[in-house]
């Protein structure tokens, strides 16, 4: 049985003699501790990697990145926050004032969400459920609605170009990944995160195991995570800013939270699904959660660094290829992955 | 298919990607455009009105904010038909000097050019690149003329001022060092299969339609037209110079980037002989005097120079006071631009943008 945060901090509470038999309302303040300490650690994460794109990119471009603020502008996104915040909130004259106001969360709130089943270390998992992966799929396949009704909301049409083709995108990059993802689900014989975690442990990363089916989750996930060269969220030289082209102030920094915290949600996903989740070598002395928790954010970080690198690296895909790719080739490609997949699950191989 | 409604879609003047206050009224139809109308002028600061009550010296600044990438073609183009007017000759040391400012110029152009092509497809990196080598000319600049853009510097009679101290030798180490880097930018982006996708094929402009609409220059030469003004209609030193003629026939927006990127390796070696000459010549870089106030003989004349966007030409008519009676530019970025509506013509917004790149226009020299 795979222990969950809220297990361990029953678990820490009755170590230092606090239980509460059946009383409903300690548990309720557990679960929303868990619920803000989710929120505080993405936020934290997000922010961190905000700093880290600015100076990874500065260094690709022989520039040094945010100096100032703090140790290497270690505070820059802290900095940037209180700016965002302190920035006046406009709403065009002609917008859609409802559909605006709640486009930020319907893009947010799933981002975030998606964390709820990642296990992020050995008993680091806030709830390890039976249909994980396909919650996650499900959840994160909500926030193209967010970003359609922000485009429509707006009453611009380069935000509403942005969001079509930003939406376009989403579906068309969500097939192949799902198609990927089942060929793990086949592999370990469950939906679970934790399962699938446990089930690399046993056998290897599945990475090795699925190396097609990894090189077409990579590039369905740079485009989900709508990076360069995928970016047509933003397609900034063309449509200003993309679907988010109105948005200032506060609502701005949501769908920048939301897109970051997307970043973390699918890199979290890439390292669990092919690099082993939380899993790496254990050094004596440390305790398993921490060192599993740390396994997971060097694996996290590596894949943030290379979709970073790559940010630095190549230009924009246009729109027609970045559709043809996805239907044309990614689907496809996909399709035969879960075919040789299928046959060698069922004729035992692995 | 289906027919989808026909919507008009403003672009600029104030947008990332116009390069300037340009302003597109785009038909598209989804995202493929069906028509592209241009509104100019929203730069226009009546140069050629201003030039007719200057005198013919005080006209020479005006020209760096031309095209105010490249101030030293400009200074140059008008000053070649001053003194083409004034019947002036300049010494060859003085020739060599321009020419090598002009050449370094024209790598100047084309690093920002390369730079910014490759902003509007969102590729950050060759900006950074290409602005820190940009950086290393303009210190040169500095050192001649005390300005990093708007130079004024090649002006009737010559150049400003001689070469300072150590000139020859910070030229030389960089005329070595930038080789290299032009094959930095090459290896990042002539491969990039991604580049190739985004410009092979696209922005077509046969040679015929190049040559109806006036598109001169890189632009033209990518449409297989081998015209090059320094050696068609040889003026300054540049028939005593070593080059060739970059051209390519492709006639995509691919070709017409590589021809940038050859032709910066020519400027080099243009660049190098032309140091090589001053170095070896003695004597003054310009003519002992040129009075402040001169007034040449009633007539006109016509010069036009490969200014690194194209043909760049002055018409000058004098009426013997001592301002022009008329200037006329003929500004390659104008002739360039015009071509533009054709060449985007039932291409993806997308494309807009990296066929507005390479034409390369700069819209001080497109308004004026």
């Amino acid at each position: 049985m795979t222990q969950t945060i809220y297990d361990n901090i029953v678990y820490l509470l009755s170590l230092v003699g606090i239980s509460f038999g059946d009383s409903i309302v300690p548990k309720i303040i557990i679960v929303l501790l868990i619920a803000v300490l989710l929120l505080v650690g993405v936020a934290l994460m997000v922010m961190f990697f905000t700093w880290m794109e600015r100076k990874v990119l500065g260094h690709v471009q022989v520039r040094r990145g945010p100096m100032i603020t703090g140790p290497h502008g270690l505070l820059q996104p802290i900095v940037d926050g209180i700016k965002l915040l302190t920035k006046e909130d406009i709403t065009p004259k002609r917008a859609d004032k409802w559909l605006y106001f709640i486009a930020p969360l319907i893009v947010f709130v799933p981002s975030i969400l998606v964390f709820i089943p990642m296990p992020f270390g050995q008993g680091a998992i806030v709830s390890d459920l039976p249909v994980g992966i396909l919650y996650i799929m499900a959840i994160s396949a909500i926030s193209p609605v967010g970003i359609l009704v922000a485009g429509w909301a707006s009453d611009n049409k380069y935000a509403l170009l942005g969001s079509l083709r930003a939406v376009a995108q989403d579906i068309s990059y969500e097939i192949p990944m799902v198609l990927t993802v089942i060929g793990v689900v086949l592999i370990t014989g469950s939906l679970s995160m934790q399962d699938i975690v446990l089930a690399q442990g046993e056998k290897t990363w599945f990475v090795f195991l699925q190396p097609l089916g990894f090189i077409i989750f990579l590039i369905a996930a740079i485009a989900e995570m709508s990076r360069i060269p995928f970016d047509l969220h933003e397609s900034e030289s063309e449509f200003v800013a993309g679907f988010f082209t109105e948005y200032s102030g506060m609502k701005f920094a949501f769908f920048f939270l939301a897109e970051y915290a997307h970043l973390f949600g699918i890199s979290a996903i890439m390292a669990t699904l092919y690099f082993g989740g939380w899993q790496g070598p254990l050094i004596p002395g440390i305790p398993v959660v921490i060192m599993s928790i740390g396994w997971f954010t060097i694996k996290v970080l590596a894949i943030v660094f290379f979709t970073i690198w790559l940010r630095g690296t190549v230009p924009r895909v246009r729109v027609d290829q970045i559709l043809s790719i996805g239907w044309k080739v990614m689907i496809p490609l996909a399709l035969l992955n879960l075919f040789i997949t299928g046959l060698l699950v069922a004729g035992g191989v692995l | 298919m289906t027919e989808t409604e026909e919507f008009t879609l403003n672009v600029g003047p104030v947008h990332p990607s116009t390069h300037g206050v340009l302003r597109f009224v785009l038909r598209m139809d989804g995202e493929t455009i069906k028509d592209t109308e241009m509104v100019l002028g929203q730069l226009h600061r009546g140069l050629e009105k201003i030039a007719e009550s200057r005198s013919y010296l005080q006209f020479v600044p005006y020209t760096d904010r031309l095209d105010y990438i490249s101030g030293m073609t400009n200074n140059y183009a008008y000053t070649k038909a001053v003194e083409d007017l004034a019947g002036i000759t300049v010494p060859r040391r003085g020739e060599y000097l321009r020419v090598l400012v002009m050449e370094l110029g024209r790598i100047v152009n084309h690093m920002l050019f390369t730079g910014t092509l490759f902003l509007d497809l969102a590729a950050s990196t060759p900006i950074m690149y290409c602005f820190r080598d940009r950086h290393n000319i303009l210190e040169l600049f500095e050192s001649l003329s005390g300005a990093r853009i708007t130079f004024n510097y090649i002006r009737p009679g010559g150049v400003r001022g001689d070469i300072p101290e150590g000139f020859i030798d910070k030229t030389r180490a960089l005329l070595k060092e930038l080789p290299s880097r032009i094959d930095e930018y090459a290896e990042l982006l002539n491969d990039n299969e991604i580049i190739k996708m985004r410009l092979k094929g696209i922005g077509m402009l046969n040679p015929k339609d190049a040559i109806n609409y006036g598109v001169t220059g890189p632009m033209l030469r990518g449409s297989g037209v081998s015209h090059d003004i320094r050696k068609d209609d040889p003026y300054s030193v540049y028939d005593e110079l070593d080059f060739k003629v970059c051209t390519r026939s492709e006639c995509d927006t691919y070709a017409r980037y590589i021809i940038r990127m050859d032709e910066m390796r020519e400027s080099l070696h243009i660049a190098e002989q032309a140091l090589d000459a001053i170095e070896r010549l003695q004597g003054p870089v310009s003519t002992s005097y040129f009075p402040r106030i001169f007034k040449p003989a009633r007539g006109e004349s016509y010069s036009r120079i490969e200014a690194p966007k194209g043909e760049l030409g002055f018409y000058i008519v004098s009426d013997g006071s001592e301002h022009p009676y008329r200037v006329k530019i003929r500004s390659p970025s104008f002739c360039n631009l015009m071509a533009l509506p054709q060449m985007v013509k039932g291409l993806k917004i997308s494309d807009l943008v990296a066929v507005f790149g390479i034409v390369d226009i700069c819209l001080g020299d497109v308004d004026r």
